[in-house]
């Protein structure tokens, strides 16, 4: 089986200082076909960076497993690429530097490493700040040199956790198209995790609710519009519709969460 | 002046060099004026000229020499041992736990007090100020650079971790550039404090450097030499401080940006 498969998924943290521990996610099952785009939609503090983190092997699972192309992930990896919900650049690095850090992990010869670095930059537009440190940058441009750094290693999947969640509304659309668009290109297996309705229906094939805390998914959305896709399919009647459902799937979780007080 | 308003370059250099100025005025004026005798305090123009006096009769120079030699040399041996073992420390927490207990014992334990015992077991030559000033710093530098290790932004060593970096990739490229620029300025900070070790361990047991002088500076009431001695400390703490900021801006641009 090719792609990501979560068997059995769930996570609980220990109490903290004496308190009674807390459920972040119910056995979950999923599979990510590969060269699938999956959107993950919740209310905050449903366990989607836990369950994100666990697809990376930043986290372990309390119960339950996930493979990769049917070998089990243990740890961290290459083959996963992640982008951060904060800014996660290396401060002591430049933009092409920064870029170059998984290859030169990986012994890439730094011939090749700086060709690599050059493709990317020209792809998400940061050619010009090469030599940059990530300070000197906003921040639409810090998580498009972090997209471009999760690229190089040229990974089997992409882990994006909010990766647009901090900028304005503006920008935020325009790095929609470019990941689209860098998606559509390399059709690379990806994992999306938003708040933004509009955003999961514009980018993903399959957008997955989860409920609130502790999160197991609830309902699944196929998006059945055809690539390439353009801005203006926002504005189209089929988009709104899509959107309206997903926004009474969400509203009814996002009331229990705020009730619970999450 | 509002909070945190900055201040323009020129009017900085004017503002430090005045308290300076002020400083000197009010020391001429309290001499001068004979507010305090001259056997307790030598007015600024005795201290310039008792110093010359050391330079050019004494041999001045040479213990000046000497002293910056003691301070120099202890300290870049407590910054071998230091910095590695504070790194291990925080980058590895069974490390940390062996030797973290002692050191912070350690770090209290006055380094001046045990001029004595040194001097009994390496005698009163360099060996004994080397090992003052290196006991005096080891356990300061290990114990902050530690902390500045452990500080690392845990995202950081995420990231890396999702790129493919390894337990050696993880430290060697990732924590210790992120601590880097702060283990400089930990070493800038102690190296002050080395300087108060080797003036004691000269002013207890010592027949050369700036320390040295000063006690026998005592000895002559010449309050001007001790003056001029303490002086020209500060004055080299000042370019060594300079230095090192100098340093620090040109190997990590990144980090005063
Ligand atoms: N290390 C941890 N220790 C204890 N509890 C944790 C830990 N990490 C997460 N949690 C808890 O697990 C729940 C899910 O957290 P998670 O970060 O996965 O939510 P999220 O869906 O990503 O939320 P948001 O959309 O706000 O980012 C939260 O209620 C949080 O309190
Ligand atoms: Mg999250």
């Amino acid at each position: 089986m090719s792609g990501v498969v979560v068997a059995g998924v769930s996570r609980t943290f220990p109490g903290v200082r004496g308190g009674a521990p807390v459920q972040a996610l119910a056995p979950v099952d999923l599979t990510v076909t590969e060269g699938d785009f999956v959107a993950i939609l919740g209310p905050s503090g449903c366990g989607k960076s836990t369950l994100l983190r666990i697809v990376a092997g930043l986290d372990r699972p309390t119960t339950g497993t996930v493979t990769l192309d049917g070998k089990p992930v243990s740890g961290p990896g290459a083959d996963r690429g992640m982008v951060f919900q904060s800014y996660t650049l290396f401060p002591w690095l430049t933009v092409a530097e920064n870029i170059a850090f998984g290859p030169r992990e990986r012994g890439t010869p730094s011939a090749e490493r700086r060709a690599i670095a050059e493709k990317l930059m020209a792809q998400v537009g940061l050619t010009q700040f090469a030599n940059h440190y990530p300070k000197q940058l906003s921040g639409g441009m810090q998580q498009r040199a972090a997209l471009a750094r999760a690229l190089a290693n040229d990974p089997k999947v992409l882990l994006l956790d909010e990766p647009f969640g901090a900028l304005d509304h503006q920008t935020r659309s325009l790095m929609q198209e470019l990941l689209l668009s860098i998606w559509e290109e390399h059709r690379k297996t990806v994992l999306f995790v938003t708040h933004d309705i509009e955003e999961a229906v514009f980018m993903a094939n399959r957008v997955l609710v989860m409920s609130a805390r502790p999160g197991r998914f609830k309902s699944e959305v196929a998006i059945p519009f055809a690539h390439p896709r353009s801005y203006k399919l926002k504005t189209t009647p089929d988009f709104s519709r899509l959107e309206e459902q997903l926004t009474e799937d969400i509203r009814s979780e996002t009331i229990i969460a705020v009730q619970a007080g999450f | 002046m509002k909070p945190l308003e900055p201040v323009s370059p020129a009017a900085r250099v004017v503002l430090g060099i005045a308290f300076f100025v002020i400083f000197f005025a009010a020391w001429a004026a309290v001499t001068f004026g004979g507010l305090v005798p001259k056997i307790f305090l030598a007015d600024p123009v005795t201290m310039l000229r008792e110093g010359w006096y050391l330079i050019t009769n004494h041999g001045f120079l040479v213990d000046i020499g000497v002293t910056v030699w003691r301070v120099v040399g202890g300290f870049i041996l407590a910054a071998l041992v230091a910095v590695p073992l504070g790194l291990a420390m925080g980058a590895y927490k069974p490390v940390e736990a062996f030797f973290e207990p002692f050191v912070s014992f350690a770090r209290y334990l006055p380094a001046s007090a045990f001029i004595p015992l040194f001097i009994l077991w390496a005698g009163v030559g360099e060996k004994q100020k080397l090992l003052v000033i290196f006991v005096g710093s080891v356990f300061q530098i290990v114990l902050m650079v530690a902390v500045a290790v452990g500080s690392i932004r845990r995202d950081l060593v995420e990231a890396a971790l999702t790129l493919g970096a390894r337990d050696q990739g993880i430290v060697a490229r990732v924590m210790v550039p992120y601590a880097a620029p702060q283990i400089a300025e930990i070493l800038r900070l102690v190296l002050g404090w080395a300087w108060t070790y080797v003036i004691v361990a000269e002013l207890i047991g010592s027949s050369s450097g700036i320390g040295h002088m000063i006690i026998e500076s005592q000895a002559l009431l010449a309050t001007g030499q001790m003056i001029f001695g303490i002086i020209v400390i500060g004055v080299i703490g000042l370019i060594s401080d300079f230095v090192f900021k100098a340093v620090n801006q040109k190997l990590f641009p990144w980090s005063t940006i």
